[in-house]
């Protein structure tokens, strides 16, 4: 009987498994996909390097004054003297710890919420919603109970890009929510009504709107009524954002199965109550990512009040390089609030697309 | 029993019945809001009265009295505010025009990138999609102006093509066309060809549909804008004259230019909004089921046939309506052109034109009616587009 | 619907507590007695006139009036609250009521003061439009800029002057308009332009915004008058002339010698009529004013007088260095004059 003589293993596939492998697959399956691959590379060797030697081989970053940035590279000592007017505008120096506070509070506040296991969330969110904005506003206005009061023309900086954002999320959500119920009401008139509201400042641009309320909204209102700066931008941001959120949150609404609706109604429910206590609260968790999508635009869009002469964290920095003490700067000015915008747009649509992934689960199962 | 069934509701208070209180709260919401109209309308004619505050359309009509950088028509600083409002609509839409062109090139371009089987092409498409749609537009404008500013030489040190074509930092100089005598046979040739591409167009179309066999409509296309063009010229004499740009004191003079604010409002426009398109595009993509694809390829289809005539009709269909909210975007983004000084809508007319009239109800509602109606029609053209390529259920 | 109602009242109630709705009744002058400061629109950063220092503290000549008006109403020059306003806002501010009073390098035009319902109080800075251009294009006249491309401020009177020289004179150019001033700046260092064109005091201010001052000069030409001072609404004299004699208090005082550092002994021991009056030791002017006895003592020795004022800001002892020019007083071969307090 023959032995059976094992043969000597194969050696693997060089290039179809390991990194080789990968790498075929990936980049070099055919003339075509080569070809892509190298004009990809072309366009990295273009950009990536110059950037890196620019921002961080070349660039300067120990230093107190202008004169201490002789390379070629970028300033950051600029933005290092420059990061507390970036963050706070005007705000006075001894009383940025009330900035700092309110941030804080905001995140300790909210933390629970977005612990899943977390009990009574909706008695504690609601607590948060009511009692988070007095608070900040006492700590950033002040004025009462034993507090300074540091007028708006002083707030500046990513605090005020802050405040314009979120305060103008909060204020539009109630609103376009009445909207979006208006939109979806068998009452013709007011159907009329909320379409009209809605596609009016859909259609129109945030600048234009933003000019009326600096420009045109005191002459709309009786003689001698005068409403702070910012607050007329952010009732314009409000205004123009509820829009927005309506949209969303009628999307939400037509993803509700009918049979919700009726069930309400059979239950006996009056039309605020089957709104308030079964749709609403299924429709807008489903419309959450679309809040959050609507927040990074708002987010985005809060730079537009440099157009009427807001210091906004992108204003401050415009500010600060026209600083006899700091020109020619600019390119790192800009760099940075890129930086800081991008750092929050793309951390809250990561978010976004996380709740989404999840309430996807849900409706799968 | 019917009767009394029927009649009780009626019979109990008016208040409860839902259909008066629908028409009560209607009433009374059409109340509120001609209301607060009304007041805020009466607090407006009171204001202006009382403060001497000049109203009315008349300042049209007045002189303007400035230069404008940049007006597709002709244009003096003895013509009135009227001419300065046509100005700055042309602008606006020629920024959007130009920035919806590219986007949508550029948007498709990426979009189809990300998908890529290639890993380096489809990481380099994921990055470029989320660093610029994470960035403010009113920045990422700045940036371009700056940038494009900072790359460009002086005047009299400009990049010169040809002799004709100039390049400096006032902006790209190109030899304008002056009609010449042979000038209509050539528009009239010209028209002819469009027609007639049009017609075989649709010829092509109807044999596919009928038959199968395709067309190469493109090359016929070229073909006949560049023969009937080229036939009447030489039949009817030169069409054109050409007016070249040259260095004349400290700028170039005649031929045409494109301005840099131009160029970087587009440029920021157009990268941002493809960022946007392209996800649209690959979500459009992706939604057509993979069914489609191996059909497509068991028929004998070639890939960039698979691509043309089977995927992106049926994606077009899922691209389309969030592809027109990004037009709207677009065109609404036109506006942070004020930023950098150039002259749209917006920053000409309710920038310039109310500083100096003074007339701040009347230019901005001007300016938002225009922008309402900008909307309206992107929301029309598209909407019908989307009809038309819509599924036809046989 | 009883629902939909506690909506609206607690919507109502939301709104009247955070629009902090300021009910004016009356004259500008009560109101601002009534409230305890001065509301005052300036620039939103311009050096020299209104800006912001490191501090966040505001300076300038137009600062300087508005606290001038606060001193004399409540001898405290501190007792005013600014308001940064654009370009394109300024009128509407005012008008509003939103500010008291606007110091804000406002040129003094007839449609301004009649069209817009505006009341100018008086001049605290004579300017002229003038150009701004690169040593290195060799310009040594404005004649010589046909065909040049011009950065100017939208909105602003200079646009019109600009157009109105460039034509008067047969030449051509290019504008390039930009909101804001800072950019009107970038842009001629970037090389947009050749020419910055704007009221001769901001060139100064603009020139040492350039990286490289010195490569730029200002041309001697000045093309228009450019009379720039405070304004408030028509129709209240009473404040109007608050602002009005502040102004010229500030005027006087310079011309009789007062300064911040010796207005207080010239308040006690002056024998110069003028001066007695003024200062309060004869008679009551400031009563007919509705002021403290005191008042132009309030304002030269917190504020000083104009010249103080002038060399602090944009004179000498600034960054500007401008001359006084046609801002010298009357006798001294400028425009400035005060009519007399008696």
């Amino acid at each position: 009987m023959d032995t059976h003589i094992f043969k000597p293993d194969l050696k693997r596939p060089l290039l179809s498994v390991g990194a080789l492998g990968w790498l075929r697959t990936n980049l070099f399956s055919n003339w075509f996909n080569t070809l892509l691959t190298l004009f990809s590379l072309y366009l990295i060797w273009l950009v990536v390097p110059p950037i890196v030697k620019w921002a961080i081989i070349d660039a300067d970053w120990v230093g107190t004054t202008r004169a201490d940035c002789t390379s070629e590279g970028a300033c950051w000592v600029f933005i290092k003297m420059r990061f507390a007017q970036f963050m706070y505008g005007f705000y006075p120096h001894e009383l940025r710890w009330r900035v700092d506070l309110t941030v804080i509070a905001a995140i300790v506040g909210a933390a629970p919420l977005f612990v899943r296991a977390m009990p009574r969330k909706l008695i504690y969110g609601a607590f948060f919603l009511v009692a988070y904005p007095a608070l900040a506003f006492w700590l950033l206005h002040g004025g009462f109970l034993g507090l300074v009061a540091v007028p708006t023309s002083q707030w500046g900086g990513l605090m005020l890009t802050l405040v314009i954002a979120v305060v103008g999320i909060a204020g539009a959500m109630p609103l376009g929510i009445l909207l979006a119920l208006g939109r979806r009401s068998d009452m013709p008139a007011i159907r009329v009504i909320c379409v009209t509201f809605i596609e009016f400042w859909r259609g129109v641009p945030l600048i234009t709107v933003l000019f009326m309320s600096s420009v045109m909204l005191p002459l709309f209102l009786p003689e001698h009524v005068s409403i702070d700066k910012l607050l007329r931008a952010l009732l314009a941001v409000m205004l123009f954002e509820a829009a927005y959120i309506a949209e969303v949150v009628r999307g939400g609404l037509q993803a509700i199965p009918k049979g919700q609706y009726e069930a309400a109604a059979a239950m006996g429910l009056g039309y605020w109550r089957s709104m308030g206590l079964v749709i609403l609260p299924q429709a807008l968790k489903l419309v959450i990512p679309g809040i959050v999508n609507t927040f990074i635009a708002l987010f985005k869009d809060t730079s537009l009040v440099i157009i009427i002469g807001l210091f906004d964290l992108l204003n401050s920095i415009h500010q600060a390089t026209v600083d006899p003490a700091w020109l020619g700067f600019a390119t790192e000015g800009y760099v940075f609030a890129a930086l800081v915008f991008w750092i929050f747009c793309f951390g809250m649509s990561r978010y976004s697309m996380s709740i989404e992934r999840r309430l996807d689960r849900g409706h799968k199962r | 029993m019917q009767t009394t069934a029927r009649v009780q509701p009626a019979r109990s208070s008016l208040l409860r019945d839902p259909k008066f209180r629908g028409l009560v709260f209607q009433i009374l919401a059409v109340f509120t809001v001609v209301g607060i109209g009304w007041y805020l309308f009466q607090n407006t004619q009171s204001n202006l009265a009382q403060r001497g505050i000049t109203s009315g359309f008349g300042f049209l009509n007045n002189t303007a009295g400035f230069g404008i950088l940049q007006s597709l028509i002709d244009y003096t600083e003895t013509d009135t505010y009227g001419r300065v409002f046509v100005i700055g609509l042309l602008n606006t839409l020629l920024v959007s025009g130009l920035g919806i062109f590219f986007a949508t090139l550029i948007g498709f371009v990426i979009g189809i990138a990300r998908l890529s089987p290639n890993w380096l092409l489809s990481r380099l498409a994921t990055v470029y999609i989320e660093i610029f749609r994470n960035i403010p537009p009113l920045l990422q404008i700045f940036f371009w102006y700056f940038a494009v500013l900072r790359a460009m030489p002086a005047p009299r040190a400009s990049y010169e093509f040809f002799d004709a074509i100039y390049l400096n930092i006032r902006g790209l100089y190109l030899p304008s066309p002056i009609p010449a005598d042979g000038f209509n046979v050539f528009a009239i040739a010209l028209l002819a060809a469009c027609v007639a591409i049009v017609l075989v167009a649709r010829w092509a179309r109807k044999r596919r549909e009928a038959t199968g066999q395709l067309f190469p409509t493109p090359a016929v296309a070229i073909g006949l804008l560049v023969a009937l063009p080229g036939l009447a010229a030489l039949v009817a004499g030169n069409p054109v004259t050409w007016s070249v740009p040259e260095l004349r004191g400290f700028n170039f003079v005649g031929g045409l230019v494109v301005i840099p604010e131009l160029v970087a409002l587009t440029l920021a426009l157009t990268l941002y909004t493809a960022a946007f398109i392209a996800e649209n595009v690959r979500s459009g993509i992706q939604a057509v089921s993979h069914g489609q694809t191996e059909a497509a390829r068991s028929l004998g289809l070639r890939p960039r046939h698979i691509l043309r005539l089977v995927i992106i009709p049926q994606a077009l269909r899922v691209i389309i309506p969030p592809l027109t909210s990004q037009y709207l975007n677009l065109a609404k983004n036109s506006s942070l052109a004020a930023a950098i000084g150039y002259p749209d809508l917006v920053s000409l007319f309710a920038g310039t034109v109310l500083n100096q009239t003074g007339q701040a109800i009347e230019t901005i509602a001007i300016t938002m009616s225009v922008y309402l109606a900008i909307s309206l029609s992107i929301s029309l053209l598209m909407n019908w587009y989307n009809k038309r390529i819509a599924l036809v259920e046989r | 619907m009883k629902s939909v109602k506690t909506t609206l009242t607690s919507m109502v109630a939301v709104a009247t507590l955070g629009l902090s709705v300021q009910a004016v009744a009356g004259p500008t002058l009560d109101a601002v007695v009534k409230k305890g400061f001065v509301q005052c629109g300036i620039s939103d950063g311009l050096p020299g006139f209104s800006y912001a220092d490191d501090k966040g503290q505001f300076r300038g000549i137009d600062v300087d009036v508005c606290r001038g008006v606060a001193a004399a109403l409540f001898g405290d020059a501190t007792k005013v609250r600014f308001s940064p306003l654009t370009a394109k806002e300024r009128f509407t501010a005012l008008q509003s009521g939103e500010v008291d009073m606007l110091s804000r390098n406002t040129t003094w035009t007839s449609s301004r003061d009649s069209g817009m319902g505006l009341n100018f109080a008086g001049v605290n800075y004579y300017d002229g439009q003038g150009f701004l251009v690169s040593t290195k294009l060799g310009v040594k006249s404005a004649k010589e800029l046909d065909g040049a491309a011009v950065c100017i401020q939208a909105g602003t009177t200079t646009e019109l002057n600009l157009t109105d020289y460039f034509r008067a004179n047969g030449m051509k150019y290019t504008p390039i308009t930009y909101d804001k001033s800072d950019e009107t700046v970038k842009a001629l260092e970037a090389g947009r332009c050749d020419v910055l064109t704007s009221d001769q005091s901001q060139l100064y201010a603009q020139r040492i915004k350039l990286a490289n001052p010195n490569d730029y000069v200002v041309l001697p030409e000045v093309i228009s008058k450019e009379p720039l001072g405070p304004v408030v609404r028509q129709g209240d004299d009473e404040w109007f002339n608050i602002v009005r004699w502040t102004l010229f208090a500030m005027v006087n005082a310079e011309e009789l010698g007062v300064t911040s550092a010796n207005v207080e002994d010239m308040a006690k021991n002056s024998q110069n009529p003028d001066v007695r009056r003024m200062l309060g030791a004869e008679g009551e002017y400031g009563k007919d004013l509705r002021l403290p006895k005191d008042w132009a003592v309030q304002i030269v020795k917190q504020v000083g007088n104009y010249g103080e004022m002038f060399e602090r800001n944009v004179g000498k002892n600034s960054e500007l260095k401008i001359e006084r020019g046609l801002n010298a007083l009357w006798n001294q071969g400028g425009l400035q004059y005060a009519p007399p307090i008696r």
